[in-house]
């Protein structure tokens, strides 16, 4: 940086110059194409600047004053509804022309930085490069640009700017009583978290719950799935199963099959009136039928039992890779040890597997943490309960947040909803991450 | 004593083979309920018995030519048009990007790569009314084109099983390339690429699935254009509780005919699962 602003006030006037107008440097050192596209930029962002950008970002600091009227029109002799601010609308094209304002104050501190490199080039009376050599650069030197140009965009569209928007969104009422665009939706500040936290008994008590729930369900869920994985795929990897690769399959099949088909299946069959119900009473077991999705406990087990179906043949797939990957040479040197089967697999494979599977095990249970499927194509969250805000008894965060956003348009809350679940899953993958150690060690096998 | 031995082998290989059975009759119950289901003649969600009464092929022609209220074969080719859409784009997207964070290095990259961690953490459905109002101004709500870019747009962050294949691949051959005059670009394509066919087959395999399990998305995104519905929404609408009584069996007929080429491929995949999963953490 120090040597850029160096270079740049030994620059000649058009260097200087193209502070204004852009590519002027480009331009006078005979890269004619890469100075009119600069000049062409700058252009197009001053249009869309003053012609659409500041006509929402002069309102970002109150998200519009107007609201919506019904005058009465009296030659018609109606009520006609005067469009006011759209509060949402000025939120969202903000967040987008303040990534428009970065992206242009790179591409102007870019245009300055060739503009100079170009000046102290002539200086030294090199050859000033060809847009040809440009052009044939992307394609090695600077060939990362080339290929992250597409992806890159495409994220910022569609990840990046969508996720500022939401976060902005936690700091505003925007709620089922502020829909744009007949009513405005301001900022509240930190209200939503003080609700969350203190303010609000009914969302702190649900939020709590729900928290507590999220948590026994991921652990619950990871190592149920875990341990019984992990039997299944010794199972069939003992010296005595035949047709291997036949079970593996056939375990497979089930959960190929996509969720909401498999998992609304079973959630009907689970009903008072469905098949598992009335199997058990043509059995004589039971009399009358069981709450499996409206007793709060029952409903619990069930999610926690269904999950395994969905789970178990995922671990079974992964500890059979590892089964077949432990070193041959620990079980042949713990041979002449003279230890027994028990013996070797307490010593030698168990330790190998947990080790091997540890940090896919916390994907896991970052994934069942956001495990929406299950949860909410069997039960929806219910059994529903009156002392929560809006969600039931088997609720996530995450099915709680879909429900607030899609039922009741509670925006607000359903986003500082997702930033604390980003903060749990964020500090529990960076753990993995820290502590693997794969990161550090790429260049190791190249 | 030999004898002895060759017994209790054989007692434990009966006792596990059972196991096995019961299990795996366990588990493949929900698919066998879903096939007897799609060929049941009596309609409805519950039946106070088990087998049904009688079986007819009726809920399978009827998904495909009863097409007032559901247009299933519309919502298939539907399907079908943005799933390869998404395939190609989402593959061509994230080898792009990990061949970048794989071979090249430049000033930026550790932190593109943090911000692209960081980002995957975020819950997908926190920015979905964000990217439909989005989709909203620029005109392409209830489009399949929108569907297509919401399901693509993220191939950057799922570099990372990709990049970690890439790695594995001895620098020495860009080396050698480079020598012989190749730029970049050429390695890309000569070099990288033709190595890594599983890693191109999974990602475009799992693009290409993501379409026909997605109901989130094509909700939030098409609302009630029925007509743009992909399967996995038309197929979700089939069993709410206006239609459920009508159109259950057709559900399952609809639901065996998106399962079977989904359960192919995923067979297909089960070989590179395992590598995907365990691959970092071997390495590491």
């Amino acid at each position: 940086m120090k040597r850029f602003w160096k270079e740049f006030a030994q620059g000649d006037i058009w260097v200087k110059g193209s502070c204004l107008i852009m590519g002027l440097g480009c331009i006078k050192r005979g890269q004619i194409v890469k100075g009119l596209m600069y000049l062409a930029a700058e252009v197009l962002y001053f249009l869309f600047f003053f012609g659409f950008g500041w006509k929402y970002l002069s309102h970002l600091l109150t998200l519009g004053e107007n609201a919506q009227l019904k005058v009465w029109n009296e030659d018609l002799q109606i009520y006609q509804r005067v469009p006011g601010d759209n509060s949402m609308l000025i939120l969202l094209f903000s967040v987008l022309t303040v990534a428009v304002t970065v992206i242009f104050i790179c591409l102007w501190v870019i245009n300055l930085k060739s503009a100079s490199h170009l000046y102290q080039l002539e200086k030294a009376g090199k050859e000033i490069p060809s847009l040809q050599q440009d052009a044939s650069s992307l394609l090695n030197d600077r060939f990362h640009i080339t290929l992250l140009s597409a992806p890159m965009t495409t994220l910022i569209l569609f990840t990046v700017l969508p996720i500022i928007f939401m976060i902005l969104i936690a700091f505003t009422n925007f709620d089922a009583n502020h829909q744009p665009p007949g009513n405005l939706f301001t900022w509240t500040g930190m209200q939503n978290v003080t609700d969350i936290f203190l303010g609000n008994e009914t969302k702190t008590r649900t939020f709590m719950g729900i928290l507590g729930w999220t948590i026994v369900w991921a652990i619950f869920a990871t190592f149920t799935n875990y341990i019984f994985g992990m039997i299944l795929a010794i199972i069939i990897n003992n010296k005595l199963v035949r047709l291997k690769k036949m079970w593996r399959t056939w375990f497979m099949i089930p959960i190929a099959i996509p969720q909401f088909v498999s998992l609304l299946l079973i959630s009907r069959a689970l009903e008072p009136s469905g098949a598992i119900n009335v199997a058990l009473m043509k059995l004589g077991w039971i009399k009358t039928p069981l709450p499996f999705l409206t007793d709060v406990t029952l409903s619990r087990i069930v999610v926690i039992v269904i999950n395994m179906w969905i789970g178990i043949p995922y671990t079974m797939m992964t500890f059979s890779g590892v089964l077949m990957n432990v070193p041959e040479e620990l079980y042949e040197s713990a041979s002449i040890d003279g230890a027994g089967p028990i013996r070797r697999f307490m010593s030698i494979t168990l330790p190998y597997m947990v080790f091997v599977t540890a940090p896919a095990t916390i994907t896991t249970f970052v994934g069942n943490i956001n495990n929406f499927n299950v949860i909410y194509l069997l039960t929806a969250g219910g059994p529903a309960s009156l002392d929560y805000y809006q969600a039931g008894k088997t609720d996530l965060l995450v099915t709680w947040l879909y429900k607030l956003t899609v039922d009741q348009h509670d925006y607000a809350l359903a986003s500082t909803i997702g930033i604390f679940i980003f903060m749990i899953v964020s500090v529990c993958s960076l753990t993995v991450y820290n502590r693997t150690g794969a990161v550090k060690k790429e260049d190791m096998f190249q | 004593m030999k004898k002895h031995t060759n017994m209790r082998k054989l007692r434990t290989s009966i006792c596990l083979h059972t196991l096995l059975t019961v299990l795996s009759i366990l588990w493949m119950l929900p698919v066998f309920w879903l096939l007897i289901s799609s060929f049941r003649k009596e309609p409805g969600a519950y039946t106070p018995y088990l087998w049904p009464k009688a079986f007819t092929f009726d809920n399978y022609t009827r998904l495909f030519t009863d097409t007032r209220l559901f247009n299933f074969p519309r919502w298939f080719m539907n399907t079908l048009f943005v799933a390869i859409c998404c395939c190609v784009i989402t593959t061509i997207l994230t080898l792009m990007v990990a061949y970048v964070y794989s071979r090249l290095r430049f000033k930026s990259r550790k932190a593109i790569m943090n911000i692209c961690l960081i980002l995957g953490m975020f819950p997908g459905f926190m920015s979905m009314i964000a990217i439909y109002h989005f989709m909203k101004a620029i005109g392409l709500d209830q489009t399949l084109l929108a569907l297509i870019l919401v399901y693509s747009g993220g191939a950057a962050l799922n570099y990372y099983i990709a990049k970690g294949f890439f790695d594995t691949i001895p620098k020495s051959l860009d080396e050698a390339a480079t020598l012989d005059g190749a730029s970049r670009h050429t390695i890309f394509w000569k070099i990288i690429l033709p190595n890594s066919k599983p890693i191109v087959v999974n990602t475009a395999i799992n693009a290409f699935i993501a379409p026909w399990v997605d109901f989130i998305f094509v909700s939030v995104i098409m609302k009630d254009n029925y007509n743009n519905y992909t399967v996995a929404k038309g197929l979700y609408t089939m069993v709410d509780k206006a239609n459920i009584y009508q159109y259950y069996t057709v559900f399952c007929a609809g639901s065996v005919v998106v399962a079977i080429p989904i359960v192919l491929l995923f067979i297909r995949l089960q070989k590179y699962y395992v590598a995907g999963v365990t691959g970092g953490a071997t390495k590491g």
